[in-house]
């Protein structure tokens, strides 16, 4: 590891936290003011951020950078342990960067009831959760930044939400409690069941150092129950088939904010905590659920995109679709090869980019029309071209059109599951490569239903003419519109995100380079 | 015949207690001379005498070294001492009663109740519990319980004209007289066994080895179920939520702070010194308690509508998560671990729970209501309230970075270390609670949050007394605290070192 810059880090993950103090003076009324502080602190963190990318040595990018390692709770040996490697790197930046561009978007686009000085803190709050999970490099400190986003999420969802926000927001809530409640046990059983079979039982503490040197040690049979409390845990939050349900009511209701957060970062803490936790330090149990990760992942993907083509909801469809695309996610971590590991980690970033895009243009569609329902709507091109062109183009970019962000997440996934690693496919242990085949080919056809419910959803919402009942809302003679095309705010908001997808989509290198050195070092746990 | 030889007394170390005695004897002098007006002046001085007595405290703890014998001569050594353990519970205590004293000021004030009474009762009580940090003796385990549990009766029956109120004092005296004599029963038991009332003496007595006679048995379940009536452990918590809703508020919190924690420390000191070694009795007993006061006083707190019964039910359960820890003591070496849960939990529950109790009050000087019901839209017109209630709420939750994770924590962790299937089993069923008591919890904070203000309700800005900020200030800033550097916390825990255990 490097231990350069040891401060970076924490700057960076603690920032936005001087801005909520300085926030906590402004009036409430003086909301152009709480708006500017919550912002310029965004921006300020994002600052950071982009010093980090110069900084980072990507030469070395399967180390840890900017390590440090401090006391903390001492008594149960917990440290206050951070660091950034190219596994972290892209979703430590895509979180500062999507607060910043949700902020810009709530600049005019504060949901109801108002109050823009507690939303911009909770969008703060959220953020220290978010990019401390990243960080984080001790199994209680990622515990805790981990729980750190719920209870903002709640409030985003339960306060600023739609109208059935308050059931939401608590299925959210009870479905990430419970899992978190099953993976603090896990955690603990881990740390003390290392600690019992090591050889320097009081040198143990909960970095990940630790549990890396240690932890594959532990006997395969308590290895695959330790496991199967912390998959209860990252499973409900990426969401796994069948702890989705919870999802699909969130993203709804949620204010096209928190719908965004919600798809671009929170998400991921669930399919990050697999990748750096569960895989590596337990490696042993690891090749057991593989395969029943894949199975569920694979359900999610044809689930999730069935699930799309029965809404008739915008936005519950962009939700279950989520689902289908997370299935991808797990589908390449269940290969556990470096390919497979690589597309899901691109996988993830791809999805926060695109469908936090869609949750964008579903939120603008929402304030114009006044309704999602897709039947409802239609003529967009005609009516909000550009809008309507920026939801084509989404759509594209959703179902893995090649040369678009998130073609590289599943082509690699459906690659990798047709040849899993080897100690899946050895036949001493069991050989599932049938298995992963057929999952491959029942996944293939997934791609295909998501092509079909987009382009569906495409078809019916922006083709044809407007229909009648907003006909009169558009351009009239006076200039006057209340269903207006997008506006400055929102392009400044989208932009990054637009480009995003494209860049991505055309040069992929630039995220497997800095990734493909940190996940074969993860990988090499699973032998050759 | 043997002479008598008067003890040697350790004034310094019995400092805190004489104290607190003297401040009793102030404080009814004061009520009887001051006039009527301006008896308000007895809630300041019964501040003062508790951080009065919280100086020897501090003094004996930064002189540390070894354990204090308080009364040191023949025979008599070893029964009432001052050890990390006391001291840190001391502390607790006497921090605890004085936010008890500033969440009474203004509620005792304005309900035109006797003030000088009031502040005498809850003194006394507050010095039982202190006694109970040191005692090492059956006799004064017992005086100290009752010595803190008469006066709290007669507080918990203060508002004289209120009908729920007499209930309250009525059934609390009741059960807790009925519980008394229970384990008194036990105790006598102990001594018939051991020959000797002094703890450590009858540790020795009951042995792992050889067949385990009845009356062991008997005499260690006695015990137990005296004290988890204290402590509010289902089946033996009836009580409680009837007690916490008549009671005054400020009584209901020091009740279900102060009060509880007095009945685990005794139960703590019982089980780590008097009978260590009786686990194949106490471990099914205290493991099949457990798991019932988690999960009964989840269940039951999900279907309150008034926000001081649902606390009363949540306490039941947060006092399931200590006996959890409490249960699994003594197994595969988990007694370091488990005791300092206990102490680490009981310390963030005072916090969390007393600043809890304190938005009540806040909130109940304008609503005059304590049904949840009444809390809508809170937000909209007292903020900072909200925001600290929401604080506290999540903290009895367990969720991070507020102290009451490290408190769950410790506990799982006290369970986990224990390990085979009773440890295992007990921590599922604890990580099930965990999320049950978020259900209402949460009702809580979405009542606050989201729902509209109800009709009718005056929504003008709500003005919180000055001694409420301050209890605010205090338990709020120790909860944020504990949570974020759990640290501090830790190390006071990992300093109770409780004489005399850890040898079996």
């Amino acid at each position: 590891m490097i231990q350069e810059q040891q401060w970076l880090l924490s700057l960076g993950t603690f920032l936005p936290l001087a801005g909520v103090l300085v926030m906590l003076f402004i009036p409430k009324k003086d909301e152009a003011m709480a708006k500017g502080v919550a912002l310029l602190t965004a921006v300020a963190t994002l600052g950071v951020g982009i010093y980090t990318l110069v900084k980072f040595d990507y030469g070395q990018s399967q180390k840890l950078q900017f390590f440090t390692t401090n006391k903390w709770i001492s008594p149960i040996k917990a440290t206050y342990t951070i660091g950034l490697d190219g596994i972290s790197l892209p979703l430590y930046i895509l979180s500062m960067v999507i607060t910043v561009l949700v902020m810009v978007y709530s600049w005019n686009h504060v949901p109801n009831p108002g109050n823009a000085k507690a939303f911009f803190i909770l969008m703060l709050v959220l953020q220290v959760g978010m990019a401390g999970t990243f960080v984080a490099q001790d199994l209680i400190l990622f515990f805790v930044f981990f729980e750190l986003v719920l209870l903002p999420m709640y409030f985003m969802i339960g306060v600023w939400g739609g109208e059935n926000r308050q059931y939401a927001s608590l299925k959210f809530f009870l479905y990430t409690m419970f899992g978190s409640a099953l993976m603090l046990v896990a955690f603990i059983a881990m740390f003390i069941v290392t600690k019992n079979h090591a050889t320097n039982p009081d040198a143990a503490n909960f970095s990940f150092q630790w549990f890396h040197a240690n932890a594959p040690g532990i006997a395969r049979n308590t290895a695959i129950w330790i496991f199967g409390g912390m998959f209860v845990g990252f499973a409900v939050k990426v969401p796994m088939f069948p702890f989705h349900t919870w999802l699909p009511d969130a993203h709804t209701q949620a204010p096209t904010q928190g719908s965004v957060i919600l798809a671009a970062i929170l998400l991921k803490l669930g399919t990050y905590g697999f990748v750096r936790i569960a895989l590596p330090f337990l490696p042993q149990a690891a090749k057991t659920w593989a395969p029943i990760i894949a199975v569920l992942a694979v359900i999610g993907i044809i689930y999730g995109a069935l699930g799309c083509l029965a809404q008739t909801d915008m936005k519950r469809l962009i939700a279950f679709s989520s689902v289908a695309h997370m299935g991808f996610v797990m589908l390449g971590i269940s290969t556990l090869t470096p390919l497979g590991i690589n597309a899901a980690l691109f996988g993830m970033v791809a999805h926060g980019l695109i469908t936090g895009m869609l949750f964008f243009v579903a939120g603008s569609v929402k304030e114009r029309y006044h309704t999602l329902e897709i039947k409802r709507l239609s003529g967009m091109l005609k009516q909000v071209p550009h809008l309507g062109w920026i939801l084509g183009f989404c759509a594209m970019a959703s179902l893995g059109l090649p040369g678009l962000a998130g073609f590289w997440g599943e082509f690699p996934a459906l690659l990798a599951s047709w040849s899993p690693a080897t100690i899946l496919t050895d036949s001493a242990m069991g050989n599932h490569e049938l298995l992963y085949r057929v999952l491959t080919v029942i996944s293939a056809f997934g791609t295909v239903l998501a092509a079909g419910y987009l382009l569906w959803l495409y078809q019916r919402t922006a083709f044809g003419e407007p229909s009648e009942e907003f006909a009169a809302h558009g351009h009239d003679d006076h200039g006057h519109s209340d269903i207006h095309d997008v506006n400055v705010f929102e392009w400044i908001a989208w932009t990054p995100l637009l480009i995003g997808i494209v860049v991505l989509g055309v040069v992929p290198s630039l995220m497997f380079k800095v990734m493909d050195p940190a996940v074969q070092q993860l990988t090499s746990v699973f032998g050759k | 015949m043997i002479a008598f030889s008067a003890p040697i007394v350790d004034y310094h170390a019995l400092a805190p207690e004489l104290v607190l005695a003297a401040g009793i004897c102030l404080v009814l002098l004061v009520d009887l001379f001051v006039p009527a007006h301006r008896r308000w002046i007895t809630g300041t001085i019964s501040g003062l005498v508790l951080l009065g007595a919280l100086l020897p405290v501090v003094t004996l703890a930064v002189l540390g070294g070894d354990v204090r014998d308080v009364l040191s001569g023949d025979g008599i050594s070893g029964r009432y001492v001052v050890d990390n353990f006391a001291l840190v519970l001391k502390a607790l205590f006497l921090l605890s009663g004085y936010v008890v004293v500033l969440l009474s000021t203004n509620e005792i004030e304005d309900g035109g109740y006797y003030q000088g009474e009031y502040y005498v009762l809850l003194l006394s009580s507050v010095l039982g519990m202190v006694m109970m940090a040191s005692s090492r003796d059956l006799v004064s385990v017992f005086v100290a319980l009752e010595f803190l549990s008469i006066p709290a009766y007669m507080m918990a029956a203060w508002k004289k004209r209120d009908r729920k109120s007499n209930e309250a004092g009525v059934k609390y005296y009741l059960l807790g007289v009925f519980a008394s004599a229970v384990m008194l029963y036990g105790m006598s038991l102990l001594y018939g066994i051991a020959g000797s009332t002094k703890l450590s003496v009858i540790g020795e007595k009951i042995t792992l080895s050889g067949p385990r006679t009845g009356i062991e048995v008997i005499a260690v379940v006695f015990v137990i179920v005296g004290f988890s009536f204290k402590v509010s452990a289902v089946p033996f918590h009836t009580w409680a939520p009837d007690t916490y809703e008549g009671a005054p508020t400020p009584v209901t919190a020091f009740l279900s702070v102060a009060s509880k924690a007095a009945g685990f420390v005794g139960l703590m000191i019982m089980v780590y010194l008097a009978f260590p070694l009786a686990r194949d009795v106490y471990r099914p007993f205290l493991w099949v308690l457990a798991a019932l006061t988690m999960t009964v006083g989840n269940l039951v707190a999900l279907k309150q509508k008034n926000l001081v019964r649902m606390l009363a039910y949540s306490s039941v359960s947060q006092g399931g998560f200590i006996l959890m820890a409490l249960a699994m003591a003594f197994t595969n070496g988990s007694e370091e671990s488990s005791l300092r849960a206990i102490i680490v939990y009981l310390i963030i529950y005072a916090a969390t729970n007393l600043g809890a109790f304190a938005v009540v009050i806040a909130v109940a000087r304008r609503t005059k209501s304590a049904e949840i019901s009444s809390y809508g839209g809170l937000f909209n017109y007292a903020p900072g309230l909200t925001v600290m209630m929401t604080l506290f709420l999540a903290s009895l939750a367990g969720i991070p970075p507020l102290g009451g994770w490290y408190a769950k924590f410790g506990a799982f962790r006290a369970a986990v270390d224990a390990g085979g299937g009773w440890g295992y089993t007990i921590a599922i069923v604890g990580a099930a609670n965990a999320v049950v008591a978020t259900a209402y919890y949460i009702t809580v904070m979405r009542e606050m949050w989201m729902k509209p203000v109800p009709e009718g309700a005056d929504t003008s800005a709500v003005k919180v007394p000055a001694s409420l900020v301050a209890a605010l200030t205090i338990t709020g800033l120790a909860t944020l605290a504990f949570g974020v550097v759990p640290g501090i916390i830790a190390k006071v825990g990992s300093l109770t070192d409780l004489t005399g255990a850890f040898h079996g």
